[in-house]
């Protein structure tokens, strides 16, 4: 802790406290297992969600695959059915969410000035059913029936009338919901009560901001995922008619519950990745944030917001016109405050001396492409517009460009970023950059042509399609081997950076004024702060 | 120290307890995994799945037992100090708050029933295309359900229910007050009472699903109806089960000498959590039993 510059009191006894030891008594695998350090947690998420990542990507290469001809080729229907339904739980119950956990467990605690999560024990444990999880999720490709094929979002009838694999799915939902709720509540409650003296709210790096406000969507929303599948449980095996017209119930009722859960679950991905860049870009820029207090207050707008514009996945369900109108209004209004955020990245970089290292093109990239997405998203949000577009590839292009170009990529910015702290070697530069490319070139690629896809008239979710569609498709399925290939490449910088990368400094990045960057050496100490920093 | 200038709890002590490593919640984790794992194989009637659920379910105990036990011990201990108790009352207020929002999830289901799906199953489209002659109002199990039911009464045993529930939130707090006093005995006395209540409660519950089942044949099974009412209920008597079981837990505690006047959150964590308890009963009595 030699280099904890300047507002430390060294001299006041640490007696009775047992923190000093290094990985606390087990070692080897039970290290892991058992750790409470929010270093070790972020560390496993991390690359948990990098391996469910790799499995997710594997099941979309077989959809893209498929998808390369027009005609049946390799896979049938339903096991079709089944990829698709896995990619989209795994990319984003098992990839993107745990992903930005990992984020929250290393940075916050170092960002606030705290010695640790508030809850570390609790924290292990959210970390630790996550795999359960995954493997209850993974064995339903192996029971009779195969793996739900019912698409991610779990829509009632068909999964009433799935088999075995629906059951193995509803308990992982649940165990899966179980993490991101005790995650949740510690991660609110570190930040609310472990800042360091001086660190008001509002001084706090605006990633702290993103995550503390995405927690609290996390607690609100995924108990009522919990509800949607437990009466699916219920229906299925115990005689309740919750989406059974016949018993009184609504199939639709379903889609109400799901999407109250759903719509926040989109700003519980984009927030943290908002966070992220809203790290990135002032470092790389050598300026501060512009507008934090507006950030703040655009960041909890959109949470307010995304509670009440949930049934904008359903304007063809037959719904009144009124309430076409109201969820249509409610949702061109979310376009305000991200306008906002997206004014205040670009008046960040404005007159500021900038360089781009890898970091900041992923920020880049992600300003640009998410931004693309967030107007695909304000069309979609128009009624009569999306009636022609429903599940159609364009509402395909436009949410994998808000997933993998907003959320992906401000994870790889983050990583970038962050692996110098983490690790105390800096990854290959270059080899960062030529990362960055291939990625952007090949994500638009698959996705830039959905776009053209979904406005002739190609619906998802569909293993077959007519003549006319083969070019863009055969695109999108070349772009798409080129994407997963590249992220190898990424493996392959990573464990380089851990293995013989350069040694980096305290602060590898000149504009970076964080407390990790000003107050920690590199690599971070095991404890963060002992004893907290005095912010002024 | 400058810490003395601070707004921030931290300002009051410097350090906080970090834990040390422990097994236990891989031990959890792995509960809930067999448990899953058998009550998946129970549904689909494979064998064995009942000796998952029972490995799972003993496994849960004991991983609970062990981990409370250490955070008792801590405690007592002194370990845990303002700054570390301040954590606790964030950490419950916002469990409670997920645990409104699941119960939220269900009553949203009840509102769609009585509101939407009920009433439009009655409509002109649906009388002429789909279920012609069915009369829509509630309480309904649906078109397709044809055998008779009773819906359950609000002012019979559900009042009383409503009164035992209502007291046991007056006799936890006399039991706080006397906490705070160092009243130990009566702290006992009004705790026990309490618990009585609750137990009392789903006594009163248990009777009144046995009179649901085999006098208003009104079942799980019975439509829309019978989906919320027992969903409803159920999920807050296995709530209130809970409850009783924690306070039980406390009333031992309390017996032991644990807790002092300014140090006991967790009877006040299990104090809230009967509270909402509480007032998830008043909802269900008003929108499942009365209106």
């Amino acid at each position: 802790m030699s280099s904890v510059v300047d507002s430390h009191d060294h001299d006041h006894a640490h007696g009775g406290h047992d923190h000093h030891d290094h990985h606390g008594g087990y070692s080897g695998v039970m290290r892991w297992i058992t750790t409470t350090n929010h270093k070790d947690i972020g560390t496993m998420y991390l690359w948990f969600s990098f391996m469910m990542f790799m499995v997710g990507g594997v099941m979309a290469l077989a959809i893209r695959l498929e998808l390369f001809s027009p005609g049946m080729q390799f896979f049938n229907p339903d096991q079709f059915n089944q990829f698709i339904t896995m990619h989209g739980l795994i990319m984003v119950f098992g990839a993107i969410m745990p992903a930005f956990v990992g984020f929250a467990n290393w940075q916050i605690p170092m960002m606030i000035g705290a010695p640790d999560m508030a809850f570390a024990r609790l924290n292990n444990w959210s970390f630790w059913l996550l795999p359960f999880a995954g493997t209850l999720l993974i064995l339903s490709f192996f029971t009779p029936g195969g793996a739900p094929g019912v698409g991610w979002t779990l829509y009632a009838p068909l999964t009433v009338q799935m088999g075995i694999g629906m059951d193995l799915t509803i308990f992982a939902v649940h165990i899966l919901g179980m993490s991101s709720i005790l995650g949740s509540i510690n991660i609110i409650t570190t930040i609310l009560n472990m800042r360091a003296p001086g660190m008001t709210l509002m001084k706090m790096p605006l990633f702290c901001w993103t995550w503390l406000i995405t927690a609290y969507l996390l607690v609100a929303a995924m108990p009522v995922l919990a509800g949607a599948v437990t009466m699916t449980l219920t229906d299925r095996h115990f005689g309740t008619t919750f989406f059974n017209a016949a018993g009184g119930g609504d199939p639709v009722l379903y889609q109400h519950i799901f999407w109250f859960f759903g719509h926040p679950e989109v700003y519980i991905i984009a927030l943290p990745a908002f966070g992220v860049i809203s790290q990135v870009i002032p470092a790389f820029s050598r300026k501060p944030l512009f507008g934090y207090a507006s950030m703040v207050y655009a960041t909890s707008a959109i949470a307010i917001l995304s509670f009440i514009v949930w049934a904008h996945h359903m304007y063809t369900v037959g719904m009144p016109v009124t309430g076409q109108l109201f969820f249509m209004y409610a949702t061109t209004l979310i376009a305000v405050p991200t306008g906002v955020k997206v004014f205040n990245w670009v008046a960040t970089m404005w007159k500021g001396s900038l360089t781009f290292e890898t970091p900041m093109l992923f920020a880049l990239g992600f300003l640009f492409l998410f931004t693309l997405g967030g107007f695909t998203g304000l069309v979609l949000s128009l009624v009569p517009v999306d009636i022609q577009l429903h599940d159609t590839y364009y509402v395909v292009a436009h949410f994998h460009y808000v997933m993998v170009a907003g959320a992906l990529f401000s994870a790889f910015a983050g990583v970038y970023f962050w692996l110098p702290k983490w690790t105390g070697k800096m990854y290959d530069e270059k080899l960062g950059q030529v990362h960055f490319w291939l990625t952007l070139i090949f994500f638009n690629m698959i996705f830039f042509v959905q776009h053209f896809l979904g406005m002739a008239g190609m619906p998802r979710r569909i293993p077959d399609y007519p003549l006319m569609f083969e070019t863009w498709n055969k695109i999108s399925s070349i772009g798409a081997f080129g994407f997963g290939l590249t992220q190898l490449l990424f493996l392959y910088i990573v464990l380089k950076c851990i293995r013989s990368g350069e040694p980096a400094p305290q602060k590898p990045w000149e504009g970076a004024d964080s407390l990790e960057w000003t107050h920690l050496p590199t690599p971070a100490p095991y404890h963060s702060f002992e004893t907290q920093p005095v912010v002024k | 120290m400058a810490h003395s200038a601070s707004t921030t709890p931290a300002a009051r002590q410097q350090h906080y307890a970090v834990p040390q490593p422990m097994p236990w919640p891989i031990l959890g984790s792995t509960s809930l995994f067999l448990m899953a794992l058998g009550a998946v194989f129970v549904f689909n009637s494979a064998k064995g799945g009942w000796v998952g659920i029972a490995a799972g379910f003993m496994l849960l105990l004991y991983m609970m037992v062990r981990w409370f036990g250490d955070v008792i011990r801590e405690s007592e201990g002194g370990k845990y100090g303002r700054w570390e108790d301040v954590s606790f009352r964030w950490g419950m207020s916002f469990f409670i708050f997920s645990e409104v929002m699941f119960f939220g999830a269900f009553f949203g289901a009840l509102f769609w029933v009585r509101q939407y799906s009920v009433p439009d199953l009655g409509g002109l489209e649906s009388q002429a295309y789909a279920w012609p002659g069915f009369s829509a109002h509630w309480p309904s199990a649906g078109p397709g359900f044809t055998e008779a039911f009773s819906a359950m009464g609000a002012w019979g045993l559900p009042a009383v229910n409503t009164l035992l529930l209502l007291s046991s939130g007056v006799t936890v707090t006399f039991a706080h007050w006397n906490l705070i006093a160092n009243n130990r005995q009566k702290l006992l006395l009004w705790l026990g009472a309490t618990i009585l209540l609750g137990v009392a409660f789903l006594v009163c519950q248990a009777t009144e699903y046995h009179h649901a089942y085999t006098e208003l044949n009104l079942k799980l099974s019975t439509g829309a109806y019978g989906s919320t009412f027992f969903m409803l209920t159920g999920f807050h008597g296995f709530h209130v089960t809970v409850g009783a079981i924690m306070l039980t837990v406390i009333w031992f505690r309390c017996l032991k000498g644990h807790f002092k006047p300014d140090h006991h959150f967790a009877f006040e964590g299990v104090a809230w959590y009967w509270h909402f308890v509480d007032v998830v009963w008043l909802g269900l009595f008003i929108f499942v039993y009365w209106l």
